[in-house]
């Protein structure tokens, strides 16, 4: 089962920049609304794109070291890392069959 | 394959869900279109307090208690994108981004979405410091200089919010007084955080990598000057969310679907409800009301004109 790990800045190295897959990170805040619409949808991609993808959530209250270093200003965030560089990046919430698109441009 | 409904709900704001709720308890087999956000603009705002009966209520809680009340008798819900619409053998065709939908009859519950300044530096520095939503972003801003535009409702509940976090909100309105209600210029007035900047546009967006300044012109001496903020929140009203369906539907001249009182638009079993319609009142309770007038009537429609 993949579901989309909570990752802190401690470990924010170790799992999204030293990760060997692609890895998509949600910045999210629970006192936002839209971030709560697009973490059900992160999580259904999570199981398709299991294998091919790792998927990862930071909390930008709790882990502002990590939303500052990425010039997240605004939630939510999706930021897509490959060799431990953002490749993709979408600021607000999207549709899934946008956010599907964004992967696979990613990937390809 | 096309998926069969009686009644096509596009759009999932307040007058959707009140729509959805009524046309699943008349047994009308209904499904709710959403391309983004259920609840749409109530879900960015950050608490509503003039919905009768709710004394206060996070916008988004109360989009997702309308939500579950109307899926509990019924109600499917589809995201995604409506993109055309067409009359097929008495019935209706709902083009989206994925399947076809066919209906007896369809509601159109599309909204509004806000108005970009058009200014340049606007789009490019979106999420990076230019916002459309206070309460998604404001808290990036804590002990910031920030800038709300506007001078309505949505600014002043959206600037207050901010000043939660901000350590200056600077109101930049174009005319010399604001259009919000009542209570909420008292408030605005009464908060030590807020300044007003009268009689002003902003006419460029500073920065590079993120926010800077605005530029900003005073309108009535033509004096420029530069805001030296690390935010611009944008909320300079809105427009009916209908360019879809030009051509199709009588519209008046700003894109407001033209709709009697039954929120019938002329056309057989078309509806339009809530803020794509002409004349709406624009708020959470009324947009309710013109959702369930349009289930009701979309109820009645089916009834007479086709055997069931």
């Amino acid at each position: 089962m993949a579901k989309p790990k909570d990752v802190t800045d401690a470990e924010f190295e170790q799992e999204v920049l030293k990760a060997d897959l692609p890895v998509l990170v949600d910045f999210w805040a629970p006192w936002c609304g839209p971030c709560r619409m697009v973490a059900p949808i992160v999580e259904e991609l999570a199981q398709e794109y299991d294998g091919k993808v790792k998927f990862v959530k930071v909390n930008t209250d709790d882990n502002v070291d990590t939303a500052v270093r990425y010039g997240i200003r605004s939630i939510p965030t999706l930021l897509v890392f490959k060799g431990g560089e953002p490749v993709a990046q979408v600021i607000g919430f999207r549709p899934k069959s946008e956010l599907k698109k964004v992967l696979e441009k990613a990937l390809s | 394959m096309a998926l069969e409904y009686d009644i096509v709900i596009v759009g999932g704001g307040p007058a959707g869900l009140a729509a959805g709720l009524y046309a699943a308890r008349a047994r009308r087999r209904t499904a709710l279109l959403e391309k983004g956000v259920i609840g749409g603009q109530i879900s960015l705002t950050e608490t509503i307090e003039n919905y009768p009966g709710i004394e206060s209520i996070g916008g988004f809680d109360l989009a997702q208690a309308m939500l579950r009340q109307a899926e509990s008798y019924g109600l499917e819900t589809h995201y995604v994108a409506a993109t055309g619409l067409e009359q097929a053998d008495g019935k209706w065709v709902v083009r989206t981004d994925e399947e076809e939908f066919v209906a007896k009859a369809v509601i159109i519950t599309a909204g509004a979405d806000y108005n970009r300044l058009g200014v340049p530096g606007e789009e490019r520095l979106t999420g990076r410091g230019v916002s459309y939503c206070a309460t998604c972003d404001a808290a990036f801003f804590k002990d910031e200089e920030v800038a709300v535009v506007g001078g309505g409702d949505a600014a002043m509940d959206e600037g207050l919010f901010t000043s939660r976090y901000a350590s200056k909100v600077y109101v930049v309105h174009r005319r010399d007084q604001l259009r919000a209600s009542r209570i909420l210029q008292e408030r605005a007035f009464a908060n030590p955080k807020m300044h007003f900047i009268w009689n002003t546009v902003v006419t460029e967006i500073l920065g590079e990598e993120a926010v800077e300044g605005a530029r900003l012109r005073n309108v009535v001496t033509g004096e420029e000057s530069v805001l030296p903020v690390k935010a611009v929140f944008i909320f300079i009203g809105h427009h009916p969310n209908t360019d879809w369906l030009r051509g199709l539907v009588p519209m008046d001249n700003g894109g407001h679907i033209v709709v009697n009182e039954w929120m019938e638009t002329g056309l057989p079993g078309l509806f339009a409800a809530g803020d794509v319609r002409r004349n709406a009142a624009r708020q959470v309770v009324s947009s309710a009301g013109d959702g369930a007038t349009a289930a009701i009537a979309a109820d009645r429609y089916i009834s007479e004109h086709f055997r069931e």
